[in-house]
């Protein structure tokens, strides 16, 4: 190995070890350059920690306020419940969270060309607060569209939508739900893409874009964009999931001719 | 159909699946899917039943069909007879003895290892109390290797996790140096992306591959993206050390993770023919976590534990680096909470070592789980005692893009430490000539060593 002269009074070390982890900390949001007692983390680094951890276990509990979200949209929309009544229910009975609550009013059929469904998922607030501004961003790039009315639903996932887009008789389906709450980002929105929605569907029958978050994550402009792509591309294509691949802005690895593949990734709430 | 009778009752079983299933440990998943038994005394009258079994009728009853399932085909056609015969008489209760007894060692396991399927290994380890799976669990030690050994003795690897949630490349950079200054990355820098998209997934192998090559780090690096983008990223001239994908223990569930054998076969082989190997040609790295088939709506009336070794049977066909259970991931509807994943995390590993492999665990949780980093601190300590192959390194124990817990850089220092363990030996002299450790393996102070002058030397930053 070369390298260059090494410094070696202590006072140059010191700060040269303060500036990297100040360097490291202004890079990422991730719990980098804590320092450490012993192999254990300092005090205050975990305090902290336990901190961020009990936010996010409060956000899993936390209820979906619809009429603050529907007041938020920017369209009309209607309010469904899946088979999950509560939600002790749907963290324990997946499958009920993927249904429609069997006693719920019927969906109009639209045969329109998208559906949206916005759910709670995992995190009720991060629907709150990114799916308005994700829509605002995502509804005029979709000129053209024919658009079922919104709808909002209570204990929801990802293969909610199948159900929703089955009844409304859409040719396709968007999801927006919260993502199971982290740490560092306890309000982070996925949106999962199905076309030809209809229960049975399976996950690598969708594309994924996840972290839709401001700020740390993508922002839902950046998330709109993306989206409005892989609509484009899906609507040409004529289906969604392992042979729909994000080359947005890529320069093409090899020229387009086989089908690719590109699974969308589970970050909960499925 | 099979009975046991225990103070007057009977209690009978359908078949060779049900009995599996009732005489698991309690778990949500297995609740959900509506397989667990319906009493504590069924449970244990399950395993009654389950202790007097030959093994030889797991070769004759495959849980899930040959005809129709090729992982089925896999354990049976690829079942070593003679590697078998010098426990083809047992009953799981005898294998259970044998496996803690002294003949039971670490060539003799060795050795067996090709004579057992998946759903022996699962039978056994489902009569195993935690200490047993400890016990038996530390004596295999299959070794992999590429540029470090993974799985010796006394040895603790790590893989460094540097995500971040838009695949930043100055984020990734960060958590990456951190991670090398606590004497982590010796298994695997391996990178889970935000996206699917390949020009993202090319950037972060390039970033890797350059950072490994000029401070010389004896590792390899992985982007975690399904099989088929590695093959597409491969043809495109992409440095893939590692070919990853996550894998499950049937047909149907690897065809939900949008892979089969074939598509596996042909990954290997082209990750094979990169040739960037320097200790071994170990070239895939697996994930798995018991839940995944339920999940798929695939398990076949099979529990999740059964199911997660027959994945195993998938991970040993290609003679992997690393197989990692990521264990409490997948949520509290499969693993509710800290007991429950401890339980299978001493599983896992015991019944991916026991089948040969490089057995590593991601100690991990979700906010949506009852559990708690008091109960990582528990799982990493078995493990370690257990001898576990590797762990995983993410910054302050937050995954900022996957949305869990994992373990810390500072949790494997912890478990090194505490538990006398040490980083890969090729890595570990890698720490030493960079200063970061001293002759015996310990972690140096980075403001007295000298370390990162040299770290940041060498990077010319």
């Amino acid at each position: 190995m070369s390298h260059r002269a090494v410094p070696s009074s202590e006072p140059d070390r010191q700060s040269d070890v303060e500036g990297l982890l100040g360097a490291l900390r202004a890079a990422t949001p991730a719990r980098v350059g804590l320092g450490r007692a012993g192999a254990g983390l300092p005090t205050a680094a975990m305090l902290e920690f336990q901190l961020a951890h009990a936010k996010a276990r409060d956000a899993v509990w936390a209820e979906l306020d619809t009429e603050a979200l529907r007041a938020a949209l920017p369209g009309p929309s209607l309010v469904i419940a899946s088979a999950a009544p509560d939600r002790r229910t749907f963290l324990l009975d997946p499958e009920r969270g993927r249904r429609l609550d069997p006693h719920g009013a019927p969906l109009p059929q639209t045969r329109a060309d998208l559906a949206i469904l916005i759910a709670d998922g995992l995190c009720a607030a991060a629907v709150q607060a990114q799916a308005p501004l994700l829509l605002r961003a995502l509804l005029p790039r979709l000129e053209g569209w024919r658009m079922a009315p919104l709808v909002v639903a209570r204990q929801g996932r990802v293969a909610l939508g199948d159900a929703v887009g089955d009844a409304l008789g859409a040719r396709a389906v968007l999801v927006l739900l919260g993502e199971r709450p982290g740490l560092s980002a306890a309000d982070s929105l996925g949106a999962y893409l199905t076309w030809d929605p209809r229960p049975g569907r399976r996950d690598h029958e969708r594309n994924c874009v996840s972290n839709i978050r401001e700020p740390g994550g993508l922002s839902p402009p950046q998330a709109a964009e993306k989206l409005a792509w892989l609509l484009h591309e899906a609507r040409r294509l004529g289906f969604t999931g392992v042979d729909l691949k994000d080359r947005q802005d890529a320069a093409p690895l090899m020229p387009p001719a086989s089908p690719q593949i590109a699974p969308p990734t589970p970050h909960g709430g499925d | 159909m099979y009975v046991a009778t225990l103070a007057g009752t009977r209690y009978a079983f359908a078949d060779l699946r049900a009995v599996m299933a009732a005489a698991t440990p309690l778990r949500s998943g297995d609740v959900l899917a509506g397989l667990a038994a319906a009493s504590q005394v069924e449970r244990v009258a399950a395993r009654y039943v389950l202790a007097d079994l030959p093994l030889k009728a797991f070769l004759e009853e495959p849980v899930v069909p040959y005809e129709t399932d090729e992982v089925t085909r896999l354990i049976v056609d690829g079942h070593n007879a003679a590697a078998f015969a010098p426990i083809a008489s047992l009953t799981v209760g005898g294998l259970r003895e044998w496996l803690l007894g002294d003949d039971a060692d670490t060539p003799s396991l060795a050795a067996l290892a090709p004579g057992l399927t998946p759903e022996m290994v699962a039978a056994v380890c489902k009569l195993m109390r935690n200490q047993d799976l400890i016990a038996v669990g530390r004596k295999p030690r299959p070794i992999s290797a590429f540029r470090s050994t993974i799985g010796l003795e006394r040895r603790l690897a790590v893989r460094l996790q540097p995500n971040h949630p838009t695949d930043d490349p100055r984020g990734v950079l960060a958590s990456i140096l951190d991670g090398l200054l606590l004497g982590c990355g010796d298994a695997v820098i391996g990178i889970n992306p935000a996206t699917d998209n390949l020009e993202t997934a090319r950037r972060l192998l390039d970033l890797m591959d350059g950072l490994r090559t000029r401070l010389e780090i004896p590792t390899q690096t992985c982007v975690l993206t399904h099989v088929t983008n590695s093959l597409e990223l491969i043809g495109a001239g992409a440095p893939v050390d590692l070919a990853f994908q996550s894998i499950a223990g049937t047909q149907d569930a690897n065809r939900s993770f949008g892979i089969d054998l074939a598509l596996l076969a042909e990954a290997h082989a082209a990750t094979l023919g990169q040739k960037r190997w320097v200790l071994a040609p170990h070239v895939m790295y697996f994930e798995t976590g018991q839940g995944s088939a339920l999940s798929a709506g695939a398990h076949h009336g099979v529990d999740q534990q059964t199911l997660e070794a027959r994945a195993y049977a998938v991970a040993r066909r290609f003679d992997p680096l690393l197989v990692n259970t990521v264990v409490g991931f997948i949520g509290p509807e499969y693993l509710y909470d800290g007991k429950q994943i401890r339980r299978a995390a001493l599983e896992d590993h015991f019944c991916g070592k026991l089948l040969g492999l490089p057995m590593g665990v991601d100690v991990c949780h979700t906010n949506h789980a009852e559990a708690d980093q008091d109960d990582m601190d528990d799982i990493l300590t078995l493990l370690g005692v257990a001898g576990v192959a590797f762990v995983m390194g993410v910054p302050g124990a937050d995954d900022v893009m996957l949305n869990y817990q994992s373990t810390s850089f500072h949790d494997a220092l912890y478990a090194r430490q505490t538990l006398n363990l040490r980083p890969a030996p090729e890595f570990e002299a890698w720490l030493r000539r960079m200063g970061l450790a001293d002759d015996q393996g310990r972690l140096l102070d980075p403001a007295r060593s000298g370390g990162v002058p040299r770290l940041l030397a060498a990077l010319d930053l």
